[in-house]
């Protein structure tokens, strides 16, 4: 069966639609001794910012029911390092990589789109407009459509021919609102979701379970409200959207196929089973066959009301 | 390096070690929980698994649990139960499937010739029963082993039928100083034994270590436990800060992961007392 995903013609095809969440699967050589990591349908790797960053303090993951609450804060050894030392080793004639942007900034959006795109080894560039506040208006990026379609501009402005992916997340008064906006600011694709903000605590402790209190709730525990999202961007939109949220088999996959997704992305479940995301590709094809899916361009977006 | 695998093993026994113990904060209990041996070519004490029960919907994600050790049929883990995914643990039953992933990150320095103190305290003792077992000359090594419970809920007779074992039991917080105050002093003899010294156990603990070790200039290796969710690299959940002295100089005063750099560091290259303080905005 044909498993290829276009997200942007002659730009961004994918051999299969799985690809892996950004922070949850290092650059991809972390899960070489797992499986095959070429036969992905992309990498999108760990959080980059233009200069080295320090993340988050101690303890930084926290276990919470079917979900996990994390606070890395883009640790990471700025995007020289990533270019000189981490791309060159990784397939990248084999498997899309696609890197994660983050900034407080627009021109620090701009400076890190600008240098990943020389790049001949990068596919595509993904915006996280989640994880940061935007240094003006001291709020996330999505936050509202303003900031977030200022952000994906200045990306695609300096990306050249590469692809531009707007990650969303749904801690906004309108996801779609914004995922409007970011398409109307050039985004090709659109993932979604981000995590979203949590907090756990130690009663006997008084204590939050994490250095920086509140951190990002990922996992099967988020699965709803990603299939939500993207069933509703979908709709709202004329570009491909990634749906990212708790995917931990092939039938998830097929969940977030029939609300529209063009293709996924495994994040924690990585955690869970390193081999996950490599068994997810394989049982794929034997999952469609049993949900007699023929065809994924059909079936996409076929949820009946 | 050796390359981890990740196997589905079967549970061959699971047994309480010593009594449980009635504590202000609730009951500590102990277990010895062996599975089948994972087909590893090699592995070093100090090394780690990540751990998760095959089945079950309360515990999504693995833990980290320190090789404790093993044999030509299986593998041992010495388990403190201290949260939810560690009573689990404590639950499981001869023939339960468990998912393993390792062996994974550094482990412990092995020096035949050289004089070798084991510093431990609490479940720090884990590896240290493999790094017994498996050193080639026995008589070089001894251990200094302090426990806030008693000692029969720590593998330590086995451990004192092949080395040196020096049992300190603190009740009082006057006990734990005299404990640090006499790991300071074998530190001391060890360094003017030309001996190398190894420490595990909680960061407080290890910490206490680091400081010795950089005051009398001794080599000091340290067993970092951190909260880790891959055991791969890919999370960065489990970061320590390098010192001036870390190999690559690219990397010296930055995080590094404790499940691939560590979990076994050499004391003068982490900074313990750098703090990772950049907080969210």
């Amino acid at each position: 069966m044909d498993l290829r995903a276009t997200l942007v013609p002659g730009l961004l095809e994918l051999k299969n639609p799985i690809m892996s969440a950004a922070g949850t699967f290092g650059s991809g050589l972390e899960y070489s001794p797992y499986g095959d990591i070429t036969q992905l349908g992309g990498i999108i790797t760990n959080g980059l910012t233009l200069r080295p960053c320090m993340g988050s303090p101690m303890p930084r993951v926290a276990e919470t029911p079917s979900g996990l609450l994390t606070s890395i804060g883009t640790q990471n050894d700025g995007v020289e390092h990533f270019v000189r030392h981490v791309l060159p080793q990784l397939p990248w004639q084999d498997v899309p990589i696609i890197p994660n942007l983050n900034a407080n900034f627009v021109e620090d959006f701009s400076e890190l789109a600008g240098i990943l795109a020389a790049e001949p080894g990068i596919a595509a560039l993904e915006v996280n407009l989640s994880c940061r506040n935007d240094n003006r208006s001291g709020q996330r990026f999505n936050q509202n459509t303003v900031t977030a379609a200022r952000a994906v501009s200045a990306v695609k402005k300096a990306a050249g021919s590469k692809p531009v992916i707007a990650k969303l997340s749904p801690q906004i008064m309108d996801i779609v609102e914004v995922a409007r906006s970011v398409e109307a600011a050039g985004a090709d694709v659109i993932s979604c979701i981000g995590t979203v903000q949590g907090l756990a605590v130690d009663v006997r402790e008084r204590r939050a379970m994490l250095g920086s209190i509140t951190g990002g709730l990922s996992g099967p525990a988020v699965k709803p409200l990603a299939l939500r999202c993207v069933w509703q961007i979908s709709h709202a939109v004329d570009i491909p959207v990634i749906g990212v949220g708790g995917i931990r088999t092939a039938q998830d996959v097929l969940e977030f196929m029939l609300v529209g997704a063009h293709a996924v992305a495994v994040g924690s479940a990585s955690f869970s089973d390193p081999e996950a995301i490599f068994r997810i590709v394989r049982e794929l094809p034997a999952v469609c066959e049993e949900y007699g899916v023929s065809d994924l361009d059909a079936f996409r977006g076929s949820l009946q009301g | 390096m050796i390359t981890p695998i990740r196997a589905e093993l079967t549970v061959t026994d699971n047994v309480p070690f010593g009594q449980p113990v009635f504590w202000p904060d609730g009951q500590r209990r102990f277990y010895a929980l062996t599975l089948e041996r994972p087909e590893w070519k090699s592995w070093q004490p100090g090394q780690f698994i990540m751990l998760r029960p095959l089945s079950g919907e309360e515990c999504v994600w693995a833990r980290p649990m320190s090789i404790c050790r093993v044999t030509s049929q299986s593998l041992v883990l010495f388990i403190r139960v201290v949260g939810s995914a560690t009573d689990r643990f404590s639950r499981l039953k001869s023939g339960d499937k468990v998912i393993v992933w390792g062996p994974l990150g550094t482990g412990f320095d092995m020096r035949p010739d050289t004089p070798t103190l084991l510093l431990a305290r609490g479940v720090g003792i884990a590896p240290f029963a493999g790094y017994a077992d498996m050193h080639p000359d026995p008589s070089s090594l001894s251990m200094l082993f302090g426990h806030s419970l008693p000692s029969s809920n720590y593998p330590t007779d086995a451990m004192a039928a092949r080395i040196e074992v020096e049992s300190l039991h603190d009740r009082t917080p006057e006990e734990l100083e005299e404990f640090h105050r006499v790991a300071r002093l074998r530190m001391t003899e060890y360094k003017e034994r030309g001996g190398i010294c190894l420490a595990c156990g909680p960061m407080p603990f290890l910490k206490k270590v680091w400081r010795f070790a950089n005051e009398i200039d001794l080599p000091t290796q340290l067993l970092l436990e951190e909260r880790m969710s891959c055991g791969t690299g890919a999370c960065l959940g489990c970061s320590a800060v390098t010192s001036k002295h870390w190999p690559d100089p690219v990397k010296a005063g930055l995080p590094v992961q404790t499940c691939t750099s560590g979990p076994v560091f050499w004391a003068k290259e982490l900074d313990l007392d750098a703090s990772l303080s950049e907080r969210r905005d």
